[in-house]
């Protein structure tokens, strides 16, 4: 047994802080979670609001642009046909909202971080382990505060899901960036570029393939996070399966986990096809 | 018109920079101080007269220095110690404002595999040093399409890098260079990935460019036979050393020692360059 006399607990001092967040700052939370919250219910409303066959033509469109492939614009079209059929329709929208609020803030967060990891050398050795951490950590260890923080409902959610989503984005931009070819980038600064116009100029599009690559992985682990997030209260496509394993409804839950499913193709499909359409412009000749 | 001069230059790579210049000051050579100090010379003392509107060839192996000489020029390195005086003005004053500045309007660079972005088209490469300066794309366009044609790339200009050839890429990292309209272009070992047809043809073209516009030209190579083609005049470096500097048929008649001799011997009785 490891001796008790070398016994060191974090318990007291982290629980302590915790609640003095909540009772001293309680506010500022308070008018953080209320700004992401209108933020969802809006992206909620155009999602919900609009009829369900507009919604698959703009994934078709989507699609289209992606990949400019006839097969996998229909194959998205039945996909999503689908889930109204199972009558998931409303559930998906739920979740879809609360995925692209997740993803939304995750880009505003990774992309920035993963510049700054590329550009010093001192951010990245600190920031790397951290991006372990967040990637590692149980979600329920950081669910229960933001709870606290936070309050039920869609917002930790949101929040527990950019914690466990963003370290593949920031890591991707960052390897994105300095991956771009030296030459390129000394010839762009010998012929006078500044830092920004060089970094929106010839860093970022072509570290673009790249980041396209971290943006999917967010957004899938993003959506693997749905019903983890549903235990906290988030409506959607997560809760339905909640309700299915807790009630022994196997059928209900495995339609919910296919709704589940096929957002993720869709997706994962579109966001693969606008990574790789840049990526074969460059390279094939 | 515009005349570079490098005065007492040292780069030393590494964190004992202090301790490694002093070694190198008292004529340590580069072995001894990188056992000693963990650094390595990258120019040892040079100092280098450049006279405006001719080529002027550098010439020594790899890992000689050359490489990292021409970057200094326009900083993209910055010295250890020493001076880099363009026209008089030394480039290690200017800040970072008027160091772009500089670059966008007295030097230009050709690299020697290429450094063209791969996402922008011909023409958007050519054009690039004007468009950074602010320059306008209407206004930008007709320039950048001037020197496609001078290079002989007309009706390539909306292609992209990925789509032309070797020879044909450096016709673009060439014109991009002209296209920025410097009276100093830099050329760090430019046609060295080339295969020895459009090689040739390329010292023409630069040849043939230099009579009509009277650039200064700062040519990095590591083959003599284009140094002694196309310079005016030849610096050999060693080991980030200046062993000899002279014209192609002083390097060539009265080597300034054996590694400069060993250079030659190869060429021995064949012809000097047109510059002779």
């Amino acid at each position: 047994m490891f001796p008790d006399a070398l016994h060191i607990s974090i318990r007291e001092p982290i629980n302590t802080a915790v609640q003095a967040l909540v009772v001293n700052y309680g506010f500022v939370f308070k008018a953080i979670s209320h700004t992401i919250l209108q933020a969802i219910l809006f992206i909620e409303w155009i999602l919900r609001g609009l009829p369900w066959w507009v919604m698959i033509i703009a994934f078709m469109v989507l699609t289209w642009q992606a990949t400019r492939k006839v097969s996998l614009v229909i194959v998205v079209a039945v996909l999503l046909f689908a889930i109204g059929a199972l009558g998931l329709w409303d559930l998906a929208m739920q979740t879809l909202a609360l995925m692209l609020m997740a993803t939304l803030i995750s880009v505003a967060i990774g992309v920035p971080m993963g510049i700054w990891l590329a550009k010093s050398r001192l951010m990245r050795s600190i920031t790397l382990p951290v991006l372990d951490v967040m990637q590692t950590m149980p979600s329920f260890v950081y669910l229960i505060p933001a709870i606290m923080l936070f309050g039920l409902g869609k917002v930790p959610a949101v929040l527990a899901t950019i914690v466990y989503a963003v370290p593949p984005l920031i890591r991707l931009t960052d390897l994105g960036i300095r991956q771009v070819d030296g030459e390129v980038v000394e010839a762009a600064t010998a012929f006078g570029g500044s830092p920004r116009q060089i970094l929106f100029g010839v860093e970022l599009p072509l570290a673009t393939p790249t980041i396209m690559a971290g943006l999917n992985q967010t957004i899938m682990m993003a959506l693997s996070m749905v019903v983890v997030a549903s235990m906290i209260g988030a409506r959607g496509l997560g809760e339905q399966v909640l309700n299915g394993i807790q009630t022994l409804d196997v059928g209900k839950g495995l339609e919910a986990g296919l709704g589940i499913v096929i957002l993720a193709i869709v997706l994962d499909r579109i966001t693969q096809g606008f990574g790789r359409s840049k990526l074969e412009d460059g390279q094939n000749g | 018109m515009a005349e570079i001069e490098i005065r007492n230059v040292f780069k030393i790579f590494g964190k004992n920079a202090g301790e490694a210049m002093a070694m190198a000051r008292n004529g340590a050579q580069k072995p001894e101080i990188l056992e000693r100090t963990g650094c390595s010379i990258g120019l040892n003392d040079i100092s280098l007269k450049i006279g405006a509107s001719r080529i002027f060839v550098i010439m020594g192996l790899s890992g000689s220095g050359k490489s990292t000489l021409v970057r200094h020029i326009n900083r993209l390195i910055e010295p250890t110690s020493g001076e880099i005086l363009i026209d008089g003005k030394n480039v290690l004053d200017l800040k970072p404002r008027d160091l772009r500045d500089f670059r966008t309007h007295r030097v230009s660079m050709v690299f020697q595999s290429f450094g063209l972005m791969p996402h922008r088209t011909v023409l958007q490469n050519v054009v690039y040093g004007q468009r950074v300066r602010g320059l306008s794309k209407a206004d930008a366009n007709p320039i950048g399409m001037k020197w496609i044609e001078t290079v002989g790339l007309a009706g390539y200009e909306n292609k992209y890098p990925h789509q032309l050839s070797g020879g044909m890429k450096q016709r673009v990292g060439l014109a991009r260079a002209l296209a920025a309209d410097t009276d100093v272009i830099l050329m760090d070992e430019a046609f060295s990935a080339l295969d020895p047809l459009i090689r040739t043809d390329m010292q023409d073209q630069l040849l043939q460019l230099e009579k009509n516009l009277s650039k200064t030209i700062v040519f990095i190579t590591h083959d003599l036979d284009e140094a002694l083609r196309i310079g005016a005049e030849i610096a050999i470096l060693k080991d980030g050393k200046l062993v000899q500097v002279g014209t192609p048929s002083q390097i060539l008649n009265t080597p300034a020692d054996d590694y400069v001799a060993r250079f030659v011997q190869r060429r021995a009785g064949a012809e000097v360059g047109h510059h002779g």
